[in-house]
């Protein structure tokens, strides 16, 4: 503990977070007697299976994947919603992931989460200003009720909203709005580090728009450090500064955002990329990409990605890839990126 | 000039409640060519699942077509009565939604339900009806068709279901398909290969097809021409390329700069302050004027009408022609 203690002002004054081996499985077996009788073995789902990364203070870094990946289930981690199965959460230098709930308490100040859909993250019976003041009635930030309204005030008009809209309920606002109502609570016990779960998937573009600017706004003002998780890269790409693409419950790539986005090199990123409907591309044709994302109860063996990825070969089948480093600043998890077996620079012809 | 497929007219489309008489759809005019894919584009509330509603003749009451005319071929068919509608649903005019799984009946297999749809239309055997199936199940790239046809719906995946209903639209070779977000569904790498699929079918097939999305990406992907709808009218209306690499429209021009693109760098993303306005909402005028940054006190009086700026057609006082002729 103590050497903890030490290292603190040399190694992790800048990384706020950091995800060692962390995994998450649910057990999804039918039940015992089924079981018994039919002679049934347990299944388990990896929903999250061993992933590293790390996150400095003041930056975005992003999870991208796609559905069923376990980029959700990495948010509800690290905002302690699921207990780890193992590996470890550390943020800024304490491991958090098998805290108490009395001891997370303070960390749950800290830490705080932005839901995707803004229509079932606020409660419809409370108006607006018991919503953005509950945290700080519960972290007891606030105890004086003037306090509390100047406070709810001041956090409402950070999102651009008036303070007026305090009196109403949630289903007076648009989705838009609701969102900024999620940020100004999310915002309310003056965390350093926000959870951002999909927040602009459930909108429209010109709001998501909007939504994207306060958010990077509000970043720059409170100096916010973001996970920002997503499915569309096109957003992520606009937001972050580094990036985690997510396949199967396993990192496949993390790299600088600008290296990730003009020069992929796991081929999962690549196909990823490459199916993206363009505006700049209209009428091309492309090369449409093979195979669905299997069962993540009986995923393939070896690097999950083989069955769909082009330059698989028989160790690929076989044997889990593990992350190395390129010298462009990114981690590969790819057996053919380290055999040179996958040819460098974008699939995609430069846009 | 080739005819058009279909012809809309003055669209409008209204939802008479409590609280007064709603118009999801105003005056929208449009014409699909045969063969040709039309995108549809706007977001949440802006009409366009709508017009396709009313065009196949499914909108829920208390929606009603309150005026305008729909045409498919020269002959109207807004006012047929229910019968002969039903005909032309599936035989001339197919469908596809955004919810594979619900637009998909779970208690029979894929195959029941292809088979049935084409002896409704056609004067097929069950046999040759089985047959036609299974074509179908593999012209739509699904694996070991002869074995999948008897499975049921929950036992596809989300593309796959896609799939099938992308068969079922078309197995009786409509003329038109009318998709309802197709792929908003669906994971992008899946979204890319059922876009390609049904580009790849309706040009084989010659179907011309009403693609309604929100997605621009999609649109640019796959369509010919677009039409931007907003507040249930058309804002814009032109060949793909033109409208989205010249926007004319405050709106269209607002819409393409919130896209967030890949590899634009940090840049702000251009904001159209506020949102589309509640039907009970809609403003006189132009209803994009409370949030267009260019108004002028025309746009607050009068309802600009559509007009033909280059190749695309604009409802715009800033692309009126008397404007630009002054």
């Amino acid at each position: 503990m103590p050497e903890a203690v030490e290292n603190k002002p040399a190694e992790n004054v800048k990384t706020v977070m950091q995800v060692k081996g962390l995994a998450r499985y649910f057990d999804v077996s039918p039940p015992l007697l089924n079981r018994i009788l039919e002679r049934l073995p347990k299944q388990i789902l990896k929903a999250v299976d061993g992933i590293d990364f790390e996150i400095t203070k003041g930056e975005t870094f992003s999870l991208v994947g796609e559905s069923g990946c376990g980029k959700s289930t990495v948010a509800r981690l690290i905002v302690g919603l699921y207990r780890p199965s193992a590996g470890s959460i550390e943020f800024e230098g304490r491991d958090i992931s098998g805290l108490s709930r009395a001891e997370m308490a303070p960390m749950r100040r800290r830490l705080q989460m932005i839901f995707q859909d803004p229509y079932a993250s606020l409660n419809p019976r409370w108006r607006v200003r018991d919503i953005v003041a509950e945290p700080l009635r519960a972290f007891g930030l606030e105890t004086t009720s003037s306090g509390i309204e100047r406070r709810v005030g001041e956090l409402l008009s950070y999102v651009k909203l008036a303070a007026a809209d305090g009196e109403k309920y949630p289903h007076e606002f648009s989705g838009g709005q609701r969102q900024r109502i999620s940020i100004a609570r999310a915002l309310a016990s003056k965390p350093d580090f926000l959870v951002c779960d999909e927040p602009t998937s459930a909108l429209d573009v010109s709001v998501q728009a909007q939504i994207l600017n306060l958010m990077k706004d509000l970043q720059r003002e409170f100096g916010l450090t973001y996970l920002f998780i997503s499915h569309n890269l096109a957003v992520v790409s606009h937001v972050s500064d580094r990036v985690g693409v997510m396949y199967l419950g396993r990192l496949v790539e993390v790299a600088p955002a600008s290296t990730l986005f003009r020069a992929p090199r796991h081929p999962y990123t690549r196909m990823l990329l490459d199916t993206i409907p363009d505006l700049s591309m209209s009428g091309r044709d492309r090369m449409p990409v093979s195979g669905e994302v299997p069962n993540p109860i009986t995923p393939p063996s070896g690097c999950t990605f083989h069955p769909r990825c082009p330059f698989a070969n028989d160790r690929c089948k076989r044997e889990i890839p593990l992350p190395i480093e390129t010298p462009h600043g990114s981690r590969v998890t790819c057996h053919g990126v380290e055999e040179g077996r996958v040819p460098e620079g974008p699939v995609i012809p430069n846009r | 000039m080739v005819n058009p497929l279909l012809e809309v007219k003055n669209l409008r489309v209204e939802f008479p409640t409590r609280r007064g008489v709603l118009t999801a759809v105003d005056d929208v005019s449009l014409h699909i060519n045969p063969g040709e894919v039309l995108g549809v584009v706007g977001e949440s509330g802006a009409g366009k699942s709508m017009t396709g509603a009313a065009i196949i003749g499914l909108l829920e009451p208390p929606g009603q077509i309150a005026a305008g005319e729909i045409l498919l071929e020269g002959r109207r068919i807004d006012n047929l009565p229910y019968e002969q509608m039903r005909r032309i649903r599936g035989r001339e005019i197919g469908a596809i939604f955004q919810d594979p799984l619900t637009s998909l009946n779970p208690l029979y297999s894929v195959g029941q339900q292809l088979i049935e749809t084409i002896q409704t239309h056609t004067e097929m055997t069950y046999a040759q009806a089985r047959n036609r199936a299974v074509e179908l199940l593999s012209e739509v790239g699904i694996p070991a068709p002869e074995r999948r046809i008897d499975s049921y719906p929950h036992q596809f995946s989300g593309g796959m279901r896609q799939r099938v209903v992308i068969a079922l639209a078309l197995c009786v070779n409509p003329k038109l398909i009318i998709a309802d977000e197709p792929t908003t569904a669906l994971d992008v790498s899946i979204q890319a290969q059922i876009i390609a699929l049904l580009k790849r079918l309706c040009r084989e097939h010659g179907t011309a097809v009403m693609l309604v999305t929100h997605d621009m990406g999609v649109i640019a992907e796959a369509a010919d021409r677009v039409a931007v709808m907003y507040s249930g009218r058309i804002a814009e209306i032109g060949p793909v390329r033109q409208v989205v690499q010249q926007p004319k429209h405050p709106y269209t021009v607002g819409l393409m700069g919130s896209i967030p693109i890949i590899d634009q760098g940090d840049e702000r993303l251009t904001q159209i302050d506020g949102a589309m306005p509640r039907l009970t909402e809609i403003p006189s005028g132009c209803a994009f004027n409370p949030r267009c940054t260019q108004t002028i006190e025309r746009c607050f009086t009068e309802r600009p009408n559509l007009v033909q700026v280059g190749q695309s057609s604009v409802s715009c006082w800033h692309h009126d022609r008397e404007k630009t002729d002054a």
